[in-house]
């Protein structure tokens, strides 16, 4: 607050603009090393898979089925929540589509409908937290019970063929391959872009980081607290209704229990991306590579000739060296 | 801050309407009750504030001080009782209205985000955007920039926009509350014990800073429970006591010993009785002072 305050903190000395840089994308040098890194040793130990561009392919068409949640995830991190319900979401979306697509033949209209039961599911999650006033992990362990429960009444436990899709350009616009390479991916670039846009220059993202540092603050200079949470989660309720959507049309198949196993992969891509469990910290890019980290590994164990059997302790290393490597560089880099 | 300039070509006009003369009601409170969870903190509450003047607010922890600032800051709703900007009625205030309407406070706690740049702090819950709420960042970083050096008087090179709060010290914290209350054109500035955790020197500046307020045709509230911080910088002294008004003593007719006598006695009883001074002409003009209580 003043001239003498200001000149004497001779700790501070001596940083450069290149350390400022440093320790502003500290989080996400570190996990972009981390990740050239892991691709290094897959190059080296299985050339004939990672030179190709066979496995690239096929990392653009599966990772997106959780990194575009994921996306939508970060920021509600960032403000301080979690949503643990959304592959429930994935599900439940699908149920809006199977419907819709069976009563009007539209295959369109259906990708309409299962995107608005995942607004719809996000906004009850948003309520309950909101309105009701209870921690999100809380909410969201029971919704996503209640989500797959009522996919599963609702569909008395069917699975549907969706063969008929086929040829439709409504889920071309999902699945199909323009330049080889899988609109699964082009869709999550667009969703990554569209979810840096409104965490770094947009008044939701300024609101969101605001209330995930600190409420009392937040509450304090009036920012719109409710009503922020609220969005982020029927964001990614939206997210999730999509990425079950692409999951479901490019099997040409809808299951009850669909989604399931995206729970774990999608809330490591967020962390591995250096987004802080506390909120008020996170960023896109650690989460668009946190997430083709986790959905490289699976691949790259067997390519290198591991069974399948190393794969959850591989999974679970490279997880707690990334976190770990993040609280390190924040420690470093932030007093 | 080495200077106290509220007014800037960035900061937005200011809102509201109606003649702005030295001396008019700017603010006022009538009757309000608040309880929390049955707990009466605030109770027949009478408060006001003129254009230009500084109010003192004292009393003892828990005497409905921070209680009191919030709601005036929209904050908290009273359960009874009507707030008035500028001799209108205000009902239901928010935090969001309280801001249009030019209150701004510099919070206790400070009101900051932590891991956030210095930047983002200044323009919480009021970014500059476009229609489509995109945030024109390069502007905030060189308002921010320039704030700090010429409001905050941070010229060390290694404090950017871009720096988090973290990296700042408590009264550097205190200057980003301050700057950031006065950047926004302020009518009413409220200041939540902002000499809390302070250095002598600092203080100092800081009840410069006050006078500074004054002497521009805003008006203040500074909150405090150390009288001596308070009386010099304060044209009327306002006690709290348990959630009540003590007395409204002008401080051109109340010398400090006085006034530290009346705060002992209200702490002990409760209120102040003038009659027992023993001093007529004091008495009389206390009883004047009380008349608003």
């Amino acid at each position: 607050m003043s001239a003498e305050t200001a000149a004497s903190p001779g700790k501070r000395a001596g940083r450069s603009a290149l350390t400022e840089y440093t320790q502003r994308y500290a989080s996400q040098i570190g996990i972009t090393v981390a990740f050239l890194l892991l691709w290094a040793v897959f190059i080296v130990l299985a050339p004939g898979t990672f030179t190709s561009d066979l496995i690239y392919k096929s990392f653009a068409q599966t990772t997106p089925y959780f990194a575009i949640v994921a996306m939508a995830l970060t920021m509600v991190i960032v403000a301080g929540d979690i949503d643990l319900s959304f592959p429930s979401i994935m599900a439940l979306g699908m149920v809006g589509f199977v419907w819709v697509w069976d009563a009007t033949g539209s295959t369109a209209l259906g990708v309409l409908s299962a995107l608005g039961v995942g607004a719809a599911a996000g906004l009850f999650n948003g309520l309950v937290v909101t309105v009701v006033g209870l921690p999100s992990l809380v909410v969201t362990i029971g919704t996503q019970f209640l989500f797959r429960g009522l996919t599963l009444v609702l569909v008395a436990g069917k699975s549907f063929a969706l063969v008929d899709t086929r040829g439709d350009p409504a889920r071309e616009l999902l699945n199909a391959k323009p330049f080889g390479i899988p609109m699964e991916f082009w869709w999550l670039l667009l969703v990554a872009a569209i979810a840096w846009v409104l965490l770094n220059r947009h008044r939701l993202g300024a609101n969101t980081y605001i209330i995930g540092d600190n409420k009392q603050t937040a509450g304090l200079m009036g920012i719109p607290i409710a009503r922020t949470r609220i969005i982020l989660f029927v964001l990614t309720g939206v997210a999730a209704a999509l990425a079950g959507m692409m999951n479901s049309l490019q099997i040409v198949n809808f299951y009850p229990n669909m989604g399931s196993g995206y729970l774990l992969p999608t809330l490591a891509a967020v962390f591995v991306g250096g987004t802080s469990v506390f909120g008020g910290r996170g960023s896109i890019y650690g989460t668009f590579i946190g997430a083709f980290m986790i959905g490289g590994i699976a691949a790259g164990i067997i390519a290198v000739g591991l069974t399948d059997f190393w794969t959850n302790l591989i999974y679970g290393a490279i997880i707690l060296i990334s976190i770990s490597i993040h609280a390190i560089l924040q420690r470093r880099f932030q007093r | 801050m080495s200077t106290a300039r509220a007014a800037n070509g960035d900061a937005p006009a200011g809102e509201g309407s109606g003649p702005r003369q030295r001396g008019t009601r700017c603010l006022e409170l009538r009757g309000v009750h608040k309880s929390f969870g049955g707990v009466r903190v605030l109770e027949d509450v009478d408060f006001h504030l003129d254009r230009g003047e500084g109010v003192g607010l004292l009393g003892d922890n828990g005497a409905g001080k921070s209680t009191l600032i919030k709601i005036i800051t929209g904050y908290h709703q009273p359960d009874r009782g009507s707030l008035l900007f500028d001799g209108r009625e205000v009902h239901d205030l928010t935090v969001q209205k309280a801001r249009e309407l030019g209150v701004e406070t510099v919070y206790q706690e400070r009101a900051l985000a932590e891991q956030q740049p210095l930047w983002r702090n200044i323009f919480i819950g009021r970014d500059i955007t476009n229609r489509a709420g995109i945030l024109d960042v390069a502007q905030m970083r060189r308002i921010t920039e320039r704030l700090m050096t010429e409001e905050m008087g941070f010229t060390s090179a290694v404090l950017t926009p871009d720096t988090t709060v973290t990296g700042l010290s408590g009264g550097e914290r205190q200057g980003l509350a301050i700057v950031r209350a006065l950047h926004f054109e302020a009518e009413i500035i409220i200041l939540d014990e902002p000499t809390m955790g302070l250095s002598l020197k600092e203080t100092e500046k800081l009840l410069h800073f006050v006078e500074g307020i004054r002497g521009k045709e805003k008006s203040a509230i500074f909150i405090d429970h150390n009288i001596f911080h308070v009386y010099s910088v304060a044209d009327r002294i306002v006690i709290l006591d348990r959630g009540r008004v003590a007395g409204d003593f002008p401080t051109s007719r109340y010398k400090l010993d006085e006034l530290m006598d009346i705060m002992r006695e209200v702490a002990s009883t409760g209120t102040y009785s003038p009659d027992r001074r023993g001093n007529g002409a004091a008495a009389a003009e206390s009883a004047e002072g009380l008349a608003s209580a």
